[in-house]
């Protein structure tokens, strides 16, 4: 099959990419080998919006964070994933007032609208339950916390209603470059484009080696986190954050736009990007480390620990056209990747591809994709009416998160379908909550399978290779 | 708005016995169930050992909850199935989601909370390693298992031995399935005795006892785990960390009673037992709303829901019809020396109502193994009541049955070691 633009990777960065080329006259299709989107670094990070204070000055990461983070309220109003202009806090003790003049000071060279410098009494206005020995805090108000994974679900559903294709379960095993096209073989089809688009974040290295370009040395860096239950959430209301040293932001507590709190992450040289197994040490760094910005965190409240991997490559992002330029490479987009999202897609589409063979132009008619809001967000009378005419809405699957069989039916027949129980759990938040699945579980497998025509035996965690059953005890020969 | 007398949330054991004994005070009793059958958990428990004591026979737990569902249904408990209750506010009202009616609110004299409990899940003790698929609780394990017919492993570790994890070990074995064993961090096990002997003993599974997972392996789907001893505080002794291969790690770490209902109501709770502080008729700290079986704490027995059901349920249609609080002035029961925590946590002192034979009984757990000790109940310095035991365990709940007389005060409640003869 023929396309304009295939892009490779489905995380945040090739899915914005998706969605803003979505609303040009280009055909495109994201190529994504996870079995759903952000299923990668994308899924598993702070969640944050930065301001841009952190990043050095001049850089990509710098300039596209400050401009990203200003995107953001406009998106979320398009699209309507969960967003919250927070505003963030560096909290630092009398001794690290000139550390928090730094950063003020990069900040204002970088851009970066309304930073202030708080006294402990103005932070204790805002921030309740900062450390005791926290004297100086700077506030960056264009800050907020966001779901990475739905942000990504929503960019990605958003592109489709606007005829580009996302393809899951699909991994580049071939890239030929041909006079004025590229030939794409994944492990289930072949196709053609004209520019492609590298966003394989961890994997970036390998397509670049498949497309014959120059390949990234690239640094691999694992973050663990804690998240603790919505009980907790009331504690801390921004972002919270220490100075940060040579091996990044350093240990933050925030509250996620899912309602819950992230307390992390470490910074933990790993081999590849793909090695998210959290290690003991760096959660027990954590629980030393978070104290000293705040106070109160429970670590008893903990409902889940998980790691992340960024993938870095140099100091900086790098966008750029390739050897050719249709080829384009989004790489190395480790933190402020996820603030910088909006700008890097505009970046992309707006200024690199005009080096490209292709002629972008913005369509006139876009279509908005919005998800119906839960039950649990209606209006009582809302809810009845909806309730009376579709009872499934009351037919609540997940408890803690209180999600019924109509919410997870409409999540089932959205544009993007999750075919696994972790994605139903990212777009639903179904199995997110204090239980982490063990009431609602079987429900989801049964609901899933119905979905798909399959038995609940093909029902997998993360897609092939995680079945859930590993065996029917009535009709498997080696059982009794 | 929809009037009741007594308002029951939760269809399980405690509901149920709850329903049939205030419905006997001729009172109008409603029983909510979000499922779409009562029952509870002992749905899915088609092993025997339920209703020894409540009984005099045994029965799997299907049977038992049967026998509970067919006298309420016969019954004139109005009962609400598919039905959520998504609000409670101190005032006593209830708003309701139910598929037949929408949103239904409901204003009730009395209520009796009997939400039960859930499983800790594995994300509560923070496990080093991998996330794949194949970590579940005991209690997800075995819903699959005793009514879809599935398994989820063949090759299995058992991390913790509450008595779900320890009736697993014995199910999954003769589902076909390899139990390699059963690590429990605590250097006790967290189950009954007699799940020991007939799930573990005779089917041949071990126990490590101060032994736990330090991490699972696998990216999609388990492959092992590492797993070491950890000293008296808790900590891995490195050099005993061995590995072992295994496909599932099923959970069974403890089970917390579901109160996020009355988060903020402003029901005293106990940090201790995580349900509700109580008095002798189970009532909370707001008049008029009650708790029992698994949501005010964890019983090992189903036998003992039931009866604290009853109780629960008896005084809440009293307190329908009088709709006059008991006294305010309440002795403490105060957990000394080796007990975790005592049942309740009040006594009415100016009326003591007991259980109608002149006694209240109380229950208490202790905090670690005690051998060669007795149970000592002290009242304003007297010692009112001694009972010696040769073991005394934390997976085992006791009980003490003090005199009405006796309690002039402050109860307190402790364990103490017998001098060896």
């Amino acid at each position: 099959m023929k396309y304009d633009v295939i892009i490779i990777g489905g995380g945040v960065i090739g899915c914005s990419i998706l969605r803003r080329l979505s609303l040009t006259n280009q055909r495109v299709l994201l190529l994504e080998k996870g079995s759903d989107v952000a299923v990668g670094a994308s899924r598993a990070n702070s969640g944050i919006v930065h301001a841009g204070y952190d990043a050095e000055v001049g850089t990509l990461k710098a300039r596209l964070n400050v401009k990203g983070a200003a995107m953001f309220m406009d998106l979320h109003r398009q699209l309507e994933f969960p967003y919250v202009n927070t505003g963030s806090l560096v909290l630092a003790n009398k001794e690290g007032l000139n550390g928090l003049y730094g950063l003020l000071n990069k900040g204002i060279i970088n851009g970066v609208p309304d930073l202030k410098l708080l006294s402990r009494k103005e932070l204790l206005d805002i921030e309740p339950n900062i450390a005791d020995d926290i004297a100086f805090g700077l506030y960056a108000p264009t800050a907020g916390i966001v779901s990475p994974y739905e942000l990504t679900v929503c960019l990605a559903e958003n592109a489709i209603v606007n005829g580009a294709t996302v393809n899951t379960d699909e991994e580049v095993v071939f890239i030929k470059k041909n006079a004025d096209t590229y030939s794409v073989k994944t492990n289930r089809c072949a196709y053609s484009c004209t520019v492609l688009i590298n966003c394989a974040g961890a994997g970036a290295a390998d397509i670049d080696k498949l497309a014959g370009e120059k390949v990234p040395r690239m640094t691999y860096k694992r973050g663990d986190y804690y998240v603790l239950d919505e009980s907790e959430y009331t504690k801390y209301r921004h972002p919270c954050f220490p100075l940060p040293n040579s091996n990044g932001k350093g240990i933050l507590v925030t509250p996620t736009a899912d309602g819950n709190i992230l307390v992390g992450p470490t910074s933990i040289k790993v081999a590849d990007g793909y090695c998210t197994g959290i290690g003991s040490e760096g959660l027990k760094q954590i629980r030393e480390n978070s104290s000293k910005i705040v106070k109160g965190l429970d670590f008893r409240k903990v409902i889940r620990v998980f790691a992340g991997v960024r993938s870095g490559i140099g100091d900086d992002f790098v966008i750029e056209s390739g050897m050719n330029p249709d080829y384009i490479k989004v790489e190395g987009i480790n933190s402020p990747g996820l603030s910088a999202s909006p700008a890097i897609a505009e970046y992309v589409v707006d200024e690199l591809m005009l080096a490209s063979s292709v002629n972008v132009v913005y369509k006139d008619d876009v279509m908005v994709y919005k998800r119906k809001p839960l039950a649990r967000e209606l209006p009582e009378d809302e809810l009845h009416d909806l309730i009376k005419e579709h009872s499934e809405f009351s037919k609540v699957v997940c408890r803690c998160e209180k999600i019924t069989e109509g919410d997870l039916d409409a999540v089932l027949n959205s544009p993007l379908p999750p075919k696994t129980l972790d994605a139903v759990k990212r777009r639903a938040r179904a199995g997110m909550g204090r239980c982490q699945g063990g009431f609602c579980t079987l429900r989801l497998m049964e609901l899933l399978a119905e979905r798909y025509g399959v038995s609940i035996d093909d029902v997998t965690k993360s897609g092939e290779g995680s079945n859930v059953i590993l065996c029917d005890i009535y009709n498997d020969p080696h059982m009794v | 708005m929809i009037d009741f007398d007594v308002v029951i949330i939760g269809g399980g054991p405690a509901g149920m016995a709850a329903a049939l004994s205030a419905i006997k005070q001729d009172v109008s009793v409603l029983l909510i169930e979000r499922d779409k059958r009562l029952g509870g958990v002992l749905q899915q428990c088609v092993h025997n050992g339920f209703g020894l004591h409540y009984f005099n026979e045994e029965l799997t737990g299907t049977e038992y909850a049967e026998r509970f569902e067919q006298s309420v249904l016969s019954s004139s408990v109005k009962v609400m199935l598919d039905s959520f209750v998504i609000d409670i506010k101190a005032d006593k009202t209830l708003t309701v989601m139910s598929a037949e009616e929408g949103i239904v609110h409901i204003s009730a004299k009395s209520i009796v909370l009997a939400m039960g409990c859930r499983e800790r899940p594995a994300g509560a003790i923070a496990i080093a390693g991998d996330r794949p698929c194949g970590v579940w609780t005991a209690g997800f394990a075995q819903k699959l298992c005793n009514i879809k017919g599935k398994l989820v492993g063949k090759r299995i570790v058992i991390l913790g031995s509450g008595d779900i994890g320890l009736i697993m070990a014995r199910r999954m074995t003769y589902s076909g399935a390899k139990v390699l064993m059963v690590c429990e961090i605590m250097p006790y096990s967290g189950g009954l005795k007699r799940n020991i002997v007939q799930c573990l003993e005779d089917n041949d599974i071990p126990l490590y006892l101060s032994t736990t997972i330090t991490d699972i392996v696998g990216k999609k789907r388990v492959e092992g785990v590492h797993i070491a001893q950890v000293d008296s505080k808790m900590n891995v002794i490195e050099s005993t960390k061995r590995y072992i291969e295994c496909d599932s790690v099923l959970l069974s770490i403890g089970l917390i009673p579901e109160n996020e209902l009355i988060r903020d109501i402003g029901v005293e709770m106990s940090r201790i037992t995580q349900g509700a502080v109580v008095d002798e008729t189970r009532q909370t700290s707001i008049s008029g709303i009650y708790s029992c079986g698994n949501v005010l704490h964890v019983h090992d027995l189903v036998d003992n829901v039931s009866r604290e059901g009853e109780l629960a349920g008896y005084h809440a249609a009293l307190y329908a019809k009088s709709s006059e609080p008991l006294g305010n002035k309440k002795y403490k029961v105060i957990a000394s020396e080796g007990v975790r925590y005592a049942l309740p946590q009040l006594i009415n002192a100016e009326n003591i109502v007991g259980d109608g034979s002149g006694t209240v009984k109380l229950f208490f757990r202790v905090g670690g193994v005690y051998s060669n000790s007795a149970v000592v109940v002290k009242c304003e310095g007297r010692e009112i009541l001694r009972r010696p035991k040769p073991v005394f365990s934390p997976g085992e709940m006791e009980s003490v049955v003090l005199k009405t007389k006796d309690i002039t005060g402050d109860i307190y409640i402790g364990i103490e070691n017998l001098p060896h003869n």
